[in-house]
């Protein structure tokens, strides 16, 4: 095996810090699927809310960008 | 440097991930000075005649019928004016010149950046972290401008309990102060982490040509993966694009009307 214990820490850092995105994840479903169940019941009202939705998509999922933004740092910056 | 620690382990196609978003300067030299015109230049001037082929060019005819580029740049303008009179209501429509500068220079930024071998201007944090800090001191100025030291009424919740006022205005100075952080690396990060991971699958992909057993297994998942990402990531540019702009229209109106 080559390469030393900072790369190994740092390569171990960048999976860990992975997981973060499946609460990202979560976070966007959990948005879609409310307004989704809410558009069902309520059609004529759900057009007027579709940019709202799309910035609660835009602030959860910024939380699993900057994750795996701290990922890519330590696979390639470390 | 990424090329050389994986150059030497395989010979062949090698890609790494992060080579297409080094900044190379595009007329030799060597190295990158305050105005070397580098890959980024040409991208950005890329970006500003696409824009300007799509608005000024394609809708020169004002048809009353439109033609397929005046019917994309006037529905381009109408989505950009109905989202700022929407959100900012009808006196944030002054401001609507500007909205649209940043929404077609961030869509037409991140659509050239799926074109092959092309360049992502937007996914350095370099030019967003500008676009956004611009929005920044452009909202506070003109929330000072607009409303004097009323503005701080931004961060006085009133409808809070008097005793929590004081913490929830520390709260929200640092909330305030984090939104430009949060605008520039969201679509920074967006643009750079779908970027990565085509060229990752790219990386399997010529695998058939090294190893030919596995390779008829990995090559046309890799290449099933690389074309369904880039769907993703051709409607993640538009989305961010949205976004970076409706955000930016929130920002606006609690410049113009900061009463909670």
């Amino acid at each position: 095996m080559t390469g030393d214990i900072v790369q190994m820490g740092a390569y171990i850092g960048a999976g860990l810090a992975c997981i973060g995105m499946g609460g990202a994840a979560l976070g966007v479903g959990n948005v879609v699927g409310n307004f989704l169940s809410g558009a069902l019941r309520n059609p004529s009202a759900a057009g007027g809310q579709t940019a709202t939705m799309f910035i609660g998509i835009a602030f959860a999922e910024a939380l699993g960008i900057f994750s795996f933004l701290v990922a890519l740092l330590l696979m390639f910056a470390v | 440097m990424a090329t050389e620690t994986y150059g030497e382990a395989e010979a062949g196609l090698v890609f790494h991930p992060m080579d297409q978003f080094q900044v190379t300067p595009l007329f030799g030299g060597g190295t990158v000075e305050w105005f070397t015109i580098t890959n980024v230049t040409l991208w950005m001037g890329l970006t500003v005649l696409s824009i300007v082929a799509l608005l000024v060019f394609g809708a020169r005819g004002r048809a009353l019928v439109p033609t397929r580029s005046q019917s994309v740049a006037e529905l381009a303008y109408g989505l950009v004016y109905k989202m700022v009179e929407d959100v900012t209501g009808k006196d944030g429509v002054v401001y609507f010149p500007y909205i649209m500068t940043v929404f077609m220079f961030i869509l037409m930024a991140n659509f050239l950046g799926l074109l092959p071998l092309a360049f992502t201007t937007t996914s350095h944090i370099a030019v967003t972290a500008v676009l956004a800090l611009a929005v920044f001191i452009a909202v506070t100025v003109l929330g000072f401008v607009k409303n004097g030291f009323g503005f701080l009424s931004l961060f006085w919740i009133s409808s809070a309990p008097l005793i929590l006022r004081p913490i929830l205005a520390l709260i929200e100075v640092i909330s305030y102060f984090v939104r430009p952080v949060s605008h520039s690396i969201r679509l920074a990060g967006n643009m750079m982490a779908g970027h990565a991971v085509i060229k990752v699958f790219a990386a399997f992909a010529p695998l058939v040509l090294i190893s030919t057993g596995i390779g008829l297994v990995v090559t046309p998942l890799s290449i099933l993966a690389i074309t369904a990402i880039y769907a993703l990531e051709v409607l993640v540019a538009f989305i961010q694009a949205y976004v970076f702009a409706i955000l930016t229209c929130v920002y606006l109106r609690d410049a113009l009307h900061p009463h909670h």
